[in-house]
């Protein structure tokens, strides 16, 4: 009981990291209509930063600079690389992502080194909060607690402030909102920045959590793809499910039959799209 | 949706080859030297620094490149999962030599099966989408297997690979050629030569215009009562038995294959390729190969930052030369 309960919080954990990709990864490719490679590479980035920063600012300082630089980093990307690939064949952007993903991992590589690094978490949240559950750690509840924050906070953003109505309006029709007069290239800016926030969060995370390496963000792209596609492309709700759904899936899973642990996510995938193609949450006409 | 961003703008140039009546010796021209070249190609590389291995490398990569261009060139259809097909035929490759028979013609027959089988059966779930979300799927059917490779210790080897097979001599009536480097070559040059001629056909068949018409204007196909996902299905399936056939040519040539022949990078190693030779260009997958696998092994001999360098030049090519080598070349003989 135990065992299935120590894979189910471990497949939670998991499943929060994908949640929190593909939440980034939905909101930038609902808006600007591009497949982010790099997100990985800048949850990497974001991780390494704050391993660097630690040292000045403390967890939970460096918890929120190295992922407020990380979108910083993020702006500048989006204004002067994929800005010019709006409108163009996605191939582009694919590619140009893809570049940019062997760039961040090999400078991270040369920067901080091809060894893992681990991320110092506060001692006081390294205890166990239970003598029975000894792995139920407060390290752990603060993983799911921030990233619960941070999931109900975009939701929240994107329902009820005037910027956020505008992602979502732009996500569904770009050429109204912009002879609305929205400033769509302002907007578009915001949700890549905020994905790549987003992401910075999960690394800095994830890096207190099982350390560093410079292809860690590539473990967990993959997954996030995964996560968007059950949970439909078009609905970051669905993301976020998606997310959990696989997480608690392939921890569960590898209680049982390890080796199968990352497969099982693929045949959730397969199985979602045999049974409901357009994904649990997926919006009508998005998936063409 | 905006459907105007989505739709690729329409190429002012379509590569059809033009009909046999209007084709007179200077359209044969570039032909005849890309054969010259390749024929010659053990003859010269050593002059130019180069081996006969790097050769057949770059004849197989552009092999599963031509293939993919089918969809991504000439269908349009971002396939980024096109490395499974090639790693699924180089494994079917390596167990037929292990434990079937030790033939490298059936090995490579078995691969090339592996390949397109599987595309075949997952084919109608991709080209149920478009775009990005077509790039998606795929992607994350290549990763599936992958995974499958790397836990599947037993057969497969796991991380490692699977290694103990070796490609066999080929036996004729009279004959026994063994497959020394440059008779691997030559090997590899052939199925090369066969695949490029079946692609050339088809792309000048009504078949081939038809993949291109599902690319410039799929809704117009529609009311013609055409259904665009059946042709996408054909050219994916089709690009699936190419890339097992190359995946089973690249096992035998190394004598071993890993899980990294499945991996995502490779499949966007491969769309790059396409992209850099110029993807509206029969040729372009082939020059794209050989750039590509000339600057690896350049840059990864000069410096140990090369998986930048090479990043740069994606970012570049994309940036400022989309249309690759051989459209940019062909815009300056037009201009």
């Amino acid at each position: 009981m135990e065992l299935l309960l120590f894979n189910v919080l471990n497949g939670l954990l998991l499943g929060v990291f994908y949640a929190l990709m593909a939440m980034g990864l939905s909101l930038i490719l609902g808006l600007n209509r591009i497949i982010n490679f790099a997100h990985g590479g800048f949850l990497a980035l974001a991780g390494y930063l704050a391993y660097t920063l630690l040292p000045y600012l403390g967890f939970f300082g460096a918890l929120i600079v190295a992922p407020l630089l990380t979108a910083v980093l993020g702006v500048l990307v989006e204004r002067f690389l994929i800005r010019r690939l709006y409108g163009r064949d996605p191939l582009f952007s694919l590619l140009l992502t893809f570049g940019l993903v062997l760039i961040m991992e090999d400078m991270i590589r040369t920067v901080w080194g091809a060894q893992g690094l681990p991320l110092q978490t506060p001692a006081i949240l390294q205890s166990a909060l239970s003598q029975t559950y000894f792995f139920i750690t407060g390290y752990r509840v603060l993983i799911l607690a921030i990233a619960v924050a941070f999931s109900i906070g975009l939701l929240l953003f994107l329902r009820y402030t005037k910027v956020g109505l505008r992602i979502l309006a732009g996500a569904s029709d770009l050429d109204t909102i912009a002879a609305l007069g929205v400033n769509i290239y302002q907007l578009r800016a915001i949700s890549f920045a905020a994905g790549i926030f987003l992401a910075g969060i999960a690394g800095v995370l994830a890096a207190g959590w099982q350390g560093l390496t410079p292809q860690m963000g590539d473990a967990l792209i993959m997954p996030s793809f995964v996560a968007i596609i059950v949970g439909g492309v078009g609905s970051l709700l669905g993301s976020l499910l998606g997310g959990l759904l696989i997480g608690v899936a392939s921890g569960v899973t590898s209680a049982f039959y390890p080796q199968a642990s990352q497969l099982v996510i693929y045949l959730i995938m397969a199985l979602v799209l045999a049974i409901r193609p357009r994904g649990l949450l997926g919006k009508k006409g998005v998936f063409e | 949706m905006t459907a105007k961003e989505f739709e690729s703008t329409p190429s002012p140039h379509l590569t059809l080859p033009s009909s046999p009546k209007q084709r007179d010796l200077r359209a044969y021209l570039p032909h005849a030297i890309v054969w010259v070249v390749l024929l010659t190609a053990p003859l010269w590389m050593p002059l130019v620094g180069g081996y006969t291995l790097l050769a057949t490398r770059v004849l197989v990569l552009a092999m599963a490149a031509m293939g993919l261009n089918l969809l991504l060139g000439y269908a349009g259809a971002l396939s980024f999962g096109q490395a499974a097909f090639f790693g699924l035929g180089g494994y079917a490759a390596g167990e037929t030599l292990m434990h079937l028979a030790p033939s490298t013609p059936l090995a490579l027959l078995i691969g090339m099966l592996t390949g397109g089988v599987i595309a075949a059966i997952l084919g109608p779930i991709a080209v149920r989408l478009r775009g990005i979300y077509f790039a998606m799927i795929t992607i994350a059917f290549g990763q599936a297997f992958y995974f499958i490779v790397v836990n599947w210790n037993s057969f497969t080897g796991g991380e490692d690979g699977l290694l103990g097979f070796s490609r066999q001599p080929l036996h004729f009536d009279t004959m026994t050629v063994p497959l020394s480097g440059i008779n691997y070559y030559y090997l590899t040059l052939f199925c090369f030569a066969v695949v490029a001629a079946l692609v050339a056909a088809l792309l000048r068949s009504p078949l081939g215009h038809a993949f291109i018409a599902v690319r410039e204007n799929e809704r117009r196909l529609q009311f013609f009562g055409v259904k665009a996902g059946t042709l996408l299905w054909i050219a994916f399936t089709i690009s699936g038995f190419i890339a097992g056939l190359a995946g089973a040519l690249y096992a035998q040539l190394n004598n071993f294959i890993s899980p990294a022949a499945l991996h995502w990078t490779l499949s966007g190693d491969f769309v790059m390729m396409c992209v850099l030779g110029g993807m509206r260009s029969f040729w372009g997958p082939l020059l794209g190969a050989g750039i590509y696998v000339v600057a690896e092994n350049l840059l990864s001999s000069y410096t140990d930052n090369w998986m930048s360098l090479l990043g740069l030049m994606f970012i570049l090519i994309v940036l400022f030369f989309p249309k690759g080598v051989l459209g940019i070349l062909r815009v300056r003989v037009k201009a």
